[in-house]
């Protein structure tokens, strides 16, 4: 394990910027799934509205981060290489294209997942960028963060269409999607080891037993035990409500760890220590 | 073609922080923000340790991470090799903070003060909102650079056309100049001594050298 005292906590991303993440992903995720998976489940379409207000909300949230609000859409101004200005551009065609969807017109459902899953990438893309910060540079955690995304949008769907009853294999190919979370969160954590401070590992650590336990075992055992037909629906469409909570609820508690938590900073590697007492070294 | 660069002897550098102090008092930096800062690194375990005082401060990389990631292009790089913020572009998303490897960036709040939210005398005096609640870093001292050249002077030598830091090292600890001109102290000193960058797993390609020892078969 690395220990440097010098690896500090980012400060300046706060519960803001986690918003984005947490609300932008999830609602990208909502967006995808219902989109790609579930267009014929009666009330989709407010379903996508509803995954367009949570990427509006963590807009909001960033829009609250920046220290001049008022310059905002200069943040469009270099597509060239920045991932937050494709983010940006991102959500302005997702916006369009979900709000026709919403609107009526179903030809538009496949283009809004399309544009939810490359709004998702970017989302990830930014924290890969950050080459500053071990835990978000991690090859690994590009694909987390975007399968995070992903299961959190099943969480949501579950918990809005549970009580319109879909249809069970509507849930059950779902569910493999926060198994497929929690096994890449454990690889990841494994990778990470090397790279992040202790105290990131740390708090990674607990966050993740809340994320394989709550946020995977007993979701799926919920979601499978309201398909399983043993349940009277009012009963099924609770469980599977309730896994979608925590499938969604632990998403959000990983990114707001990742984000606010265990963001350290890699430190400075000195590789060399000076060799003192050398007569006229510098300038000489 | 020039490229401007800092050298740091680590051997020569007593952790004093006149640095530190100067840069504060050229760039007018708000409390809690240094440019340029001292690290005081020990390693080791007792009887085996050594201690070393590490000038830091923004690299003024060859690929800058805060350059690439900035949404609004008011981070660039110029043709010497000076990475600069444009206060008036920046929206103060600190996304550029996040990303540079050696911790070089800072973004302030307006109305924060050495002694609360009312400004000193002095500060209220050097105070520049333009540079609150945007992204600030070392800028090499960039306008002394560019007025000094305008006057015909040599950055590193000339003291008006010099970083502050620079001319305020008691230990002569720090230089600064072109390290494309062969002849410059600063490629001087590379060449007469060992040297490392820091954080070079980064690929940031810092413009920031440090010595450590002289070369055995320099002269
Ligand atoms: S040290 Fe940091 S702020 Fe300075 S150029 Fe390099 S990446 Fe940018
Ligand atoms: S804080 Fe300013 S300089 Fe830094 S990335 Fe954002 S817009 Fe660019």
């Amino acid at each position: 394990m690395n220990a440097n005292p010098l690896q500090r906590l980012q400060t300046y991303w706060d519960w803001r910027a986690a918003g984005n993440f947490i609300c932008g992903g999830a609602g990208a995720g909502l967006a995808v799934v219902t989109t790609v998976h579930a267009m014929d489940t009666p009330g989709a379409r407010w379903i996508v509205a509803a995954g367009l207000a949570l990427v509006g909300l963590g807009l909001f949230c960033v829009w609250l981060e920046i220290g001049r609000p008022l310059r905002a859409l200069n943040v469009f101004l270099h597509l060239r290489s920045s991932w937050m200005s494709r983010e940006a551009v991102a959500a302005v065609v997702l916006f369009l294209l979900g709000s026709g969807l919403v609107l009526g017109m179903p030809w538009r459902a496949w283009p809004t997942g399309i544009a939810a899953l490359v709004f998702l990438y970017c989302q990830a893309r930014i924290l890969r960028e950050a080459r500053a910060i071990p835990a978000w540079r991690a090859p690994l955690t590009l694909p987390l963060v975007m399968l995070t995304g992903l299961a959190e949008g099943i969480g949501l769907f579950w918990l809005l269409a549970a009580w319109l009853r879909p249809e069970a294999f509507l849930m059950l190919p779902l569910a493999g999607m926060p198994i497929a979370r929690g096994a890449l969160w454990l690889v990841w954590r494994r990778q990470l080891e090397r790279r992040a401070s202790p105290v990131a590992l740390r708090a990674l650590d607990r966050n993740g037993r809340w994320l394989l336990g709550a946020g995977t075992v007993a979701p799926v055992t919920l979601a499978a035990l309201g398909a399983s037909g043993w349940l009277a629906s009012p009963v099924a469409a609770a469980a599977l409500a309730l896994a979608g909570a925590l499938v969604a609820g632990t998403g959000a508690a990983f990114k707001f760890c990742l984000i606010t938590r265990a963001s350290h900073h890699l430190g400075y590697s000195i590789p060399r220590m000076p060799v003192r007492g050398v007569v006229h070294t510098a300038s000489h | 073609m020039t490229r401007w660069a800092m050298v740091a002897d680590l051997r020569r550098c007593v952790g004093c922080q006149t640095c530190t102090a100067a840069c504060k008092h050229a760039n007018a930096t708000p409390p809690g923000v240094q440019w340029r800062r001292v690290l005081d690194i020990e390693v080791g375990e007792f009887p085996d340790v050594q201690r070393a005082f590490v000038p830091m401060g923004c690299q003024h990389c060859d690929e800058p991470a805060c350059v690439a990631v900035c949404p609004t292009t008011a981070t660039r790089k110029r043709t010497d090799g000076i990475v600069t913020i444009d206060y008036d572009l920046c929206i103060g998303c600190t996304y550029c903070v996040v990303a540079c490897p050696y911790q070089a960036r800072f973004k302030t709040p307006l109305g924060q003060f050495a002694y609360g939210d009312q400004p000193t005398e002095n500060e209220a005096f050097r105070e520049d909102e333009a540079r609150r609640e945007v992204a600030t870093k070392c800028t090499f001292c960039v306008e002394r650079i560019d007025s000094g050249l305008d006057k015909g002077l040599k950055p590193g030598v000339h003291p008006e056309a010099t970083p502050a830091c620079v001319n305020a090292c008691i230990a002569e600890a720090l230089a600064f100049g072109d390290i494309e001109d062969p002849d410059s102290n600063v490629s001087q000193l590379l060449a007469r001594n060992q040297h490392f960058r820091i954080n070079e797993e980064a690929g940031t390609g810092p413009g920031f050298f440090y010595l450590w020892d002289r070369k055995r078969d320099a002269t």
